[in-house]
């Protein structure tokens, strides 16, 4: 077990392998920050969609939500960077192919983005429909709108029952943005492969690569157990997940 | 879009396709029998009193759980050759072949999350049922195989099959070891012909189809579960 290799300059120059290490953990971490932002806030806006009580809304959620659960996510990963190129209108495809920076970091974004909204949409929905139907009738019978139900009566319980699963989702994020290597992203699991390539110490590159993952998770783990904590609402024993 | 959409290269192109898909129906079969067997081995291990049982399958799982599938198919790819040369002393030993690797690694992976899901499914037996079995007289592995795990399956049988819908999604992921599966398949055709859009799409579309059925069929098996308790 030799990690030595470590600080020897790397094959193509400039710097040493701890460099590709650390530039790997800052390309996941970067898919996988920018993809949450995307799938939250598309993800949110879909799972209250689905709850609607207007068919017109709730159609469309539901079809989004069925097509991105349904399809892997590395055939999603290829679509958005093969396929849609050539879908678009023509100049926009040329602006795609050409003269978009980093284009594979942002369609792995996208894709990672909207693939995980759909996951995202189905735990809001499954909080927003938790709740005692009660809460909705007493807000309507109270005058609000339906906006406005939603924004002050359900959606800061349903967000806080939810927080156990909506940590599953954020870490697996973190986990599906090694599938971005498929494209040409060189986060944390394709540097690992390219060390492991040039120097030939497989073992010890992929143990730093797990531990890194596994370091990544309890992190997220543990921030979002204090989240849970500072957000809980006393009294409310049922929605506070544990 | 649709002007020069190519349909032909799909229909002509389905034999091979087929081959692709029989790869990646076979491949979840295998992993989803072998994950689920060692998955309830495991969830009885972390179940169990001992703490020399319980302690290693728990960190294992946790491990596993935390890492993503691309990284433990590279390290089975990449490990086991290494370990064929140490065990066998032979320096140009080779491994035992990328479907085998992708084999053990996928069956490694969901064992994990089988593990969970079964421990969970053990768990909400209710105690009533262990204390009559020991109370009748049966040993451990008597209870266990003929009032625990019979009650703890017949609830779990829905979640089961959707995680092994979400293991057939996850086998497209043994294009990274350079196995043709579905849609390594699709990928072949696609850069043989030049045609990327029509065969990414009719993958995505296949998948699409396969996966919508087996998770509707589940919803239609839990509705039929619900009713009969």
């Amino acid at each position: 077990m030799d990690f030595s290799f470590l600080s020897q300059p790397a094959f193509s120059g400039g710097g040493v392998y701890l460099d590709w290490v650390i530039s790997g953990i800052k390309w996941t971490l970067l898919v996988s920050i920018l993809g949450w932002i995307i799938a939250f806030t598309v993800g949110s806006i879909v799972g209250v969609l689905r709850t609607v009580p207007l068919a017109i809304l709730r159609v469309p959620a539901t079809i989004y939500v069925e097509i991105f659960r349904n399809v892997p996510l590395l055939v999603q990963m290829f679509i958005w960077y093969f396929v849609v190129p050539e879908i678009v209108p023509k100049t926009a495809g040329d602006w795609l192919k050409t003269q978009m920076p980093l284009p594979e970091f942002w369609n792995a974004v996208l894709c990672l983005g909207f693939y995980t909204a759909s996951r995202v949409a189905e735990q809001v929905r499954s909080g927003i429909q938790s709740m005692p139907r009660g809460q909705t009738n007493a807000a309507l019978a109270m005058g609000l709108t339906l906006p406005q139900t939603y924004r002050h009566v359900l959606l800061p319980m349903a967000y806080r029952i939810v927080i156990p699963p909506m940590t599953t989702e954020f870490l697996t994020i973190f986990k599906n943005s090694s599938v971005a290597l498929t494209i040409g992203v060189l986060e944390l699991t394709a540097q690992a492969r390219q060390i492991s390539e040039y120097t030939f110490r497989t073992f010890e590159i992929f143990t730093i690569a797990t531990i890194i993952y596994a370091l990544i998770t309890l992190t997220v783990t543990f921030s979002m157990r204090w989240l849970e904590n500072k957000t809980r609402v006393p009294g409310y024993i049922g929605g506070s997940g544990k | 879009m649709f002007t020069g959409f190519d349909f032909e290269v799909i229909q002509r192109s389905l034999p091979y396709l087929w081959q692709g898909m029989q790869f990646s129906l076979g491949l979840t079969l295998l992993a989803m029998l072998g994950g689920i067997f060692l998955g309830t081995l495991l969830a009885l291990m972390r179940l169990s009193p001992y703490k020399i049982l319980s302690y290693p399958s728990g960190a294992y799982v946790n491990l596993v759980r935390s890492i993503p599938l691309i990284l433990v198919i590279f390290w089975f790819y990449f490990l086991i050759p290494l370990l064929m040369k140490k065990i066998t002393g032979n320096p140009y030993a080779s491994g035992i072949g990328p479907f085998y690797s992708a084999l053990i690694a996928f069956t490694m992976f969901e064992a994990a999350y089988y593990c969970e899901i079964i421990r969970a499914g053990i768990q909400s037996v209710p105690r009533g049922q262990v204390s009559a079995a020991y109370a009748l007289g049966l040993n451990y592995r008597q209870a266990t195989l003929r009032v625990v795990l019979p009650q703890a399956f017949r609830n779990m049988v829905p979640i089961l099959l959707t995680t092994s819908i979400i293991l057939f999604q996850d086998t497209s992921l043994v294009y990274v070891v350079g196995l043709t599966d579905f849609m390594g398949a699709a990928g072949k055709i696609a850069r043989r012909d030049g045609r990327l859009v029509e065969m990414y799409l009719f993958a995505a579309l296949v998948y699409f189809i396969i996966c919508y059925s087996g998770s509707y069929f589940v919803r239609r098996l839990q509705a039929r579960y619900n009713v009969g308790q």
